[in-house]
């Protein structure tokens, strides 16, 4: 029989990808023009995973889901009104920048510090979730170091499915190279996963859940711990957005057959 | 002085990927820019092949974690396989390519070093006698050049984005590191592909095709003609080899339960929450918005787009020609002439 999952999902907030981004220098280094009143959601791969922590739990019977997330209090609080009405879970809330140009190491530093500290934490039955890069520093780096912080050396990236099977053993798809998975399979938890996009849609909102988390995470948020999370030494030679402006020709009020012939003849090149 | 090491893996048949020659073209002229040596470690089942591959190279030593235990790319064999080799050259500064195998294990590695890591590095200079490295933020939106003090400091590659150095074989002298495989509870059992013919991710593909959601909406007749697009899409594909990407919107519909194009899925995505893929040339339709336009071909050489809007704004200033026309009609007559 299956024991029941705990599952801490890691996951933080960004700009909306909508947003257009201006890097700025400022006295911790670079950083992001009005980066606190930029919208925000949670990352995208994060998101998913999450996604994927809350059907899991569905399945097994007494399993739990833990969202634990450093950044901005006031800036977690706003995202978590809309994160909320997903579906059931628990926020653990780290006080901290949640920006691009932090350093992964200390992130990870951070929020395995966080997760050490959820009180009747299951590490034995633990499946930590994150996303296999974020939308900010974009670098798939933080979960392998958290895994190793928490001693857990099944890891997992560019998840896009991850099942129990009846005896407890997990099913595990990795995105590889060139649109193919690999497919593993794990005795059972711990486990690490950073989740590409999974399969699922995103859940509707349902504002009763909402209510209902939102009285906790209202709690996890005033309790948030500071962490210190900066830019660790690095030298930023060049922070810019690219410059690379083309000169498009635009081809109108031609026949359809003279611009197919310009494409054919392109693309034998 | 700086100790270079450039982690390379082989693939099943015990060959090297093109991307590992870019990894030591790279250490190379790292090594060449700081006056030093540079040593090449390679983690595999049995790596002969590999190594007389790169013996021409001019690397100090190659090094070896071979055996059956690092046949398969699993975390906690290939992990160890890493940080032996990277200890026994007393690394200072580690190279490889951003493959899924050493992208699943090399953040890992770097924090049992105690060091720091970049990743998806989309090139690597000499700049002051320090070598920095250039990598994108905020996923292709913000691009970076950067040196750190701490070491060591591992630095993946993305494949495709530095020249191939090309090497005639030769035969290698190899030094083992011994690993003592730990015991994994993983095992892989295999590798799910599309039927050959349904493949449509294709990384070696001259042509980037990226069908936008535009293919599944209302047409001039008021109708969606989806069944129509498939089969003008996946003609294209066939007749000439291009690989597919997505729009955002268009690979989300099938999880909305929208009609959707059949052969499309979240594994086709490009753009700020999907792939961005690395191809000469890349033709855009049907798409509208900064994800396929901007985010997503950020790696395409020369682009084209088909748009019925002249105006987009998107497309403009990020695509080489815009052509104003229904796609439905001006892939067709492609087809037709590419016969």
């Amino acid at each position: 029989m299956t024991q029941p999952l705990h599952i801490v999902v890691c996951g933080s907030i960004v700009p909306d990808p909508l947003q257009t981004l201006e890097p700025v220098s400022t006295p911790a280094g670079p950083g992001l023009k009005n980066e606190m009143m930029l919208p925000a959601v949670l990352d995208p791969w994060a998101a998913c995973g999450l996604f994927e922590a809350a059907n899991l739990a569905k399945q097994v019977a007494g399993s739990k889901v833990y969202l634990v997330s450093l950044g901005p209090k006031a800036k977690l609080q706003q995202v978590m009104m809309t994160v909320a009405q997903k579906f059931p879970f628990e926020l653990v809330a780290v006080d901290g920048p949640a920006g691009g140009f932090t350093e992964a190491a200390q992130v990870a530093e951070a929020l395995a510090g966080a997760i050490n500290a959820i009180p009747g934490l299951d590490k034995a039955n633990m499946l930590v979730f994150g996303g296999w890069a974020s939308a900010s520093r974009a670098a798939g780096a933080t979960m392998q170091m958290l895994g190793e912080k928490l001693g857990i050396t099944d890891q997992f990236q560019g998840v896009d499915e991850c099942k129990v099977q009846p005896d407890g053993s997990l099913r595990i798809l990795e995105r590889i190279e060139g649109g193919r998975h690999q497919v593993s399979i794990c005795q059972g938890p711990p486990i690490v996963c950073g989740w590409a996009t999974g399969n699922l849609p995103e859940p509707p909102n349902n504002p009763q859940v909402g209510m209902m988390n939102m009285r906790a995470i209202m709690p996890a948020l005033q309790k948030a711990k500071p962490a210190q999370v900066a830019q660790d030494g690095v030298e930023w030679v060049t922070v810019q957005l690219p410059q690379q402006r083309r000169d498009t020709r635009i081809v109108k009020d031609v026949p359809i057959e003279e611009m197919a012939q310009e494409i054919v003849e392109w693309i034998k090149k | 002085m700086e100790k270079i090491l450039c982690l390379l893996h082989t693939e099943s048949d015990g060959s090297l990927h093109k991307s590992a020659f870019e990894a030591v073209g790279a250490a190379k002229d790292l090594a060449a820019g700081l006056s030093s040596q540079f040593a090449i470690g390679i983690v595999g089942e049995s790596v002969a092949n590999a190594a007389n591959a790169v013996a021409g190279a001019g690397a100090e030593k190659i090094y070896a974690a071979q055996g059956a235990d690092f046949a398969q790319p699993k975390y906690a064999t290939d992990a160890a396989a890493c940080e032996a080799l990277a200890k026994a050259a007393g690394a200072t500064i580690v190279l490889a390519p951003a493959t899924s195998r050493f992208s699943r294990v090399l953040a890992g590695v770097t924090a049992r070093l105690g060091g720091r890591i970049e990743t998806n590095a989309t090139a690597i200079a000499v700049t002051n006698g320090k070598p920095a490295v250039s990598r994108w933020y905020y996923r292709q939106r913000i691009e970076t050049t950067l040196s750190r003090p701490q070491r060591p400091w591992v630095i993946t590659l993305s494949p495709g984005s530095l020249p191939e150095l090309q090497l005639a074989p030769a035969s290698a002298s190899v030094e083992n590191v011994a690993v003592a495989a730990p015991a994994s509870r993983t095992q892989v059992t295999g590798i799910q592909s599309p039927p050959a013919d349904a493949q449509t991710i294709r990384p070696d593909a001259q042509l980037l095709f990226v069908a936008g959601a535009g293919w599944t909406k209302q047409q001039a007749d008021g109708a969606s003609h989806i069944d129509e697009a498939e089969k003008i899409i996946l003609q294209f594909l066939h007749q000439t080899g291009a690989s597919l990407g997505s729009s955002k919107s268009l690979a989300d519909m099938s999880g909305e339960g929208q009609k959707i194009l059949p052969f499309m899925s979240h594994l086709n995505q490009i753009g700020q929450t999907g792939a961005s893929p690395r191809h000469p040339k890349g033709l855009a339709t049907c798409c509208h918005g900064e994800e396929p336009h901007v985010v997503g071909w950020r790696f395409i050489s020369e682009r084209r787009a088909v748009n019925t809007n002249p105006g987009c704004g998107w497309a403009q200033g990020k695509t080489d020609v815009l052509y104003v026309a229904d796609a439905f009609e001006l892939m067709r007559k492609v087809e037709e002439m590419l016969g």
